[in-house]
């Protein structure tokens, strides 16, 4: 019987099996950012051990920096103490660090593949659940508690139960108007906030084929929120194109080589998975979320269920809450809400090809006077680009703001946050309640929806944009 | 790690299904660089009107005297969304030493085990079933016998638990140390990967 993709890196990674227990998983690469490491250092530090490859540990600063002026001390002097940490760190035990300041800085799961750090056929773990994106490469990529952090600076290793696999095959061609998000918001949809628990979930198909690496990774990065172990997508030509050349990317020789290896990188033609599900592409439609997991979204186009028909009860009144926090109707339409923010940025969607999409859409157009609309690029890099491709001009003259690489109002660990009881169309990955601040009510879309919302001020089909 | 064998308390029951670690801590306490003393923001923005700490929600269970116990009783699918260890800090702070649901996530099911915090799943009945108890009545946990009782009903079922899992709980053993008597081993499957 043949392998699958993820038994094939999952078997060349274990160092052993633990009987009736889990394996020592090797980890090639390991990121850290500084909300989840400064315990796992200081459990080193005080078990009078240092880390055991250092060199295989990546750091950056992302979830607590500041979007404006970063060339400024970081005023709150709790995040900025995190920060500090993270710096003294990485100094003392031989971390790299992209930290603030530096060229390379941004969101860690962007600043990763961007800098061809992340590669096919790794282990690769983070200390963040979102280390899912890095799967669109061909990689085991899974996020891990502090605790975990610690055992990697110990040892280089992970103990991990095997996750049982599953297959999603998309087949066909979109609709315009859809976009990468928008297959991901529909998956999740479909099989719930928890319908891929337990599993590590592969992408194939030739919907996922046709697309760019940017688009592969809004994918594999919302995997957790249905709870998979990770995602990932099988390694190809768009693949090599991407990391060719990259700072990280192996040259010369060594490239030819590595080339031939990922080319073995594939699930067996007889592979056999323990779920599998087929979606077909031309059925998704511009997708948006109205409650508060991932899982409560419907087409922009359709009605919100209606709350007497949910059979479960356990269902019914998790759906009565979500509705309550939202201030949402049973059975309604969400067309023509007005938003009174939209904030394009997260893991999942701050990339050039993102914001080269809100571009393209709002280029000569201008935001509605109600509605604050704020960019915040992904890394140093993105928003270099955006610079020089001359986005920045567009996104200006719309009236959107651009600010500086972070994770943002994604997660309100700073000052960017939605006030209470306002409504946000976000490009991030987690609608949950507070997650954009307290009392905050956030609609996940993709950065289409989301420009096509900043122009009108209420949620809208961007397809009457685009016609 | 503390050992953990069994416990045998009255519980708190929180019937709500999906509750994401943002709820069991959010995002703006972990500012901090130390895992102590995240308990007394254990499910904040549930727990108190306009995060005021002179105003706790009468609505909500941590607020109601009745109910107490080192034992959590949650709705499916406990523990989804971020990564954040801080959620099993936070319960194993506030006191909590033992989550009991029919689903959980699975991040969140490693970092509570790694702090000895125990990830109990039930079946959807027997989780009904002990919502319906009176809050007195107590639940009886045996780590090594893999099961939890209903006090009042004698009500039984079994759990699962990784047996090296087991192991480590039962004796508050950490894998870190684990890990590193491993070294040897793993400095050799480096050496025969490269
Ligand atoms: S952008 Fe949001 S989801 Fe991504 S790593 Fe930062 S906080 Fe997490």
């Amino acid at each position: 019987m043949g392998k699958t993709l993820f038994n094939k890196i999952w078997d060349a990674h274990v160092v052993e099996k633990i009987e009736d227990g889990p394996s020592v998983l090797y980890i090639d690469r390991h990121f850290i950012h500084e909300v989840t490491s400064p315990q796992a250092f200081k459990g080193i530090e005080k078990r009078g051990l240092s880390l055991f490859r250092p060199k295989q540990t990546i750091a950056t600063a992302d979830h607590n920096v500041p979007t404006l002026n970063q060339h400024l001390p970081i005023k709150d002097q709790l995040s900025k103490m995190q920060v500090d940490q993270l710096i003294e760190n990485c100094e003392k035990h031989g971390v790299a660090l992209y930290g603030l300041g530096h060229p390379y800085q941004g969101i860690v799961h962007v600043i990763g593949p961007e800098l061809g750090i992340t590669q096919p056929g790794m282990t690769i773990v983070c200390g963040d659940s979102h280390t899912s994106t890095h799967g669109a490469f061909g990689t085991i990529a899974f996020g891990i508690g502090t605790s975990e952090v610690e055992m990697v600076f110990a040892s280089q290793c992970v103990l991990q139960t095997q996750p049982k696999t599953m297959r999603i095959n998309i087949e066909g061609a979109l609709q315009p108007g859809v976009v990468s998000k928008d297959i991901i918001l529909y998956i999740i949809a479909k099989i719930s906030a928890s319908g891929a628990t337990g599993y590590f979930v592969e992408y194939a198909g030739s919907t996922i084929r046709s697309l760019s690496m940017e688009a592969r990774m809004t994918i594999c990065n919302m995997s957790i929120e249905m709870g998979a172990r990770g995602g990932m997508i099988a390694p190809d030509q768009v693949t090599f194109d991407y990391l060719k050349g990259r700072v990280y990317a192996p040259k010369g020789n060594a490239w030819e080589q590595k080339i031939s290896e990922w080319k073995q990188l594939y699930s067996d033609a007889d592979a056999v998975f323990d779920a599998e599900l087929h979606i077909d592409a031309s059925a998704i439609e511009p997708m948006i979320t109205y409650g508060t997991n991932p899982g409560l979204g419907i087409p922009v186009q359709a009605h919100m269920p209606v709350l007497e028909s949910i059979a479960n009860e356990g269902e019914r009144k998790n759906m009565e809450q979500a509705l309550r926090y939202m201030d949402l109707q049973s059975g309604a339409s969400l067309l023509g809400m007005p938003v009174q923010h939209v904030f394009i940025g997260s893991c999942t969607n701050s990339r050039i090809e993102d914001l080269r999409l809100v571009a393209n859409l709002v280029k000569g157009r201008k935001k509605h006077d109600s509605v604050k609309v704020m960019i915040v690029p992904g890394s140093q890099q993105v928003a270099k680009q955006v610079h020089a491709e001359g986005l920045d001009k567009i996104f200006t003259e719309a009236g959107f703001q651009i600010r500086q690489a972070g994770c943002s109002a994604c997660l309100g660990m700073n000052e960017d946050k939605v006030p209470a009881g306002e409504y946000c169309i976000s490009t991030s990955n987690r609608n949950f309640e507070g997650r954009q601040g307290a009392g905050a009510r956030t609609l996940l879309a993709s950065p289409l929806t989301a420009a096509a919302a900043a122009i009108t001020g209420v949620v809208t089909d961007v397809r009457e944009l685009i016609k | 790690m503390q050992a953990l064998k069994e416990i045998h308390s009255s519980f708190v029951p929180l019937p709500a299904e999906n509750v994401d670690t943002d709820q069991i801590i959010p995002a703006r306490f972990l500012k901090a660089t130390t895992r102590d003393g995240f308990g007394k923001n254990l499910f904040r923005d549930w727990r108190y009107e306009n995060d005021d700490e002179t105003r706790p929600k009468a609505d909500f269970v941590l607020n109601q005297p009745q109910f107490s116990g080192t034992i959590l009783v949650a709705g499916k699918n406990f523990g989804c969304g971020s990564s954040r260890e801080h959620a099993a800090w936070a319960l194993l702070d506030y006191g909590f030493k033992a989550v009991v649901s029919s689903f959980f996530a699975d991040i969140f099911k490693n970092n509570a085990l790694n702090n000895g915090v125990l990830p109990v799943i039930v079946s959807e009945s027997f989780l009904q079933k002990t919502f319906s108890l009176s809050p007195a009545d107590a639940l009886h946990i045996d780590v090594t016998a893999q099961t939890i009782t209903i006090e009042k009903t004698g009500e039984q079922e079994s759990f699962e638990l990784n047996p090296y899992k087991k192991t480590c709980l039962l004796n508050g053993y950490d894998d870190i140390d684990f890990l590193i008597s491993r070294k040897s081993a793993i400095e050799q499957f480096e050496s025969a990967k490269a």
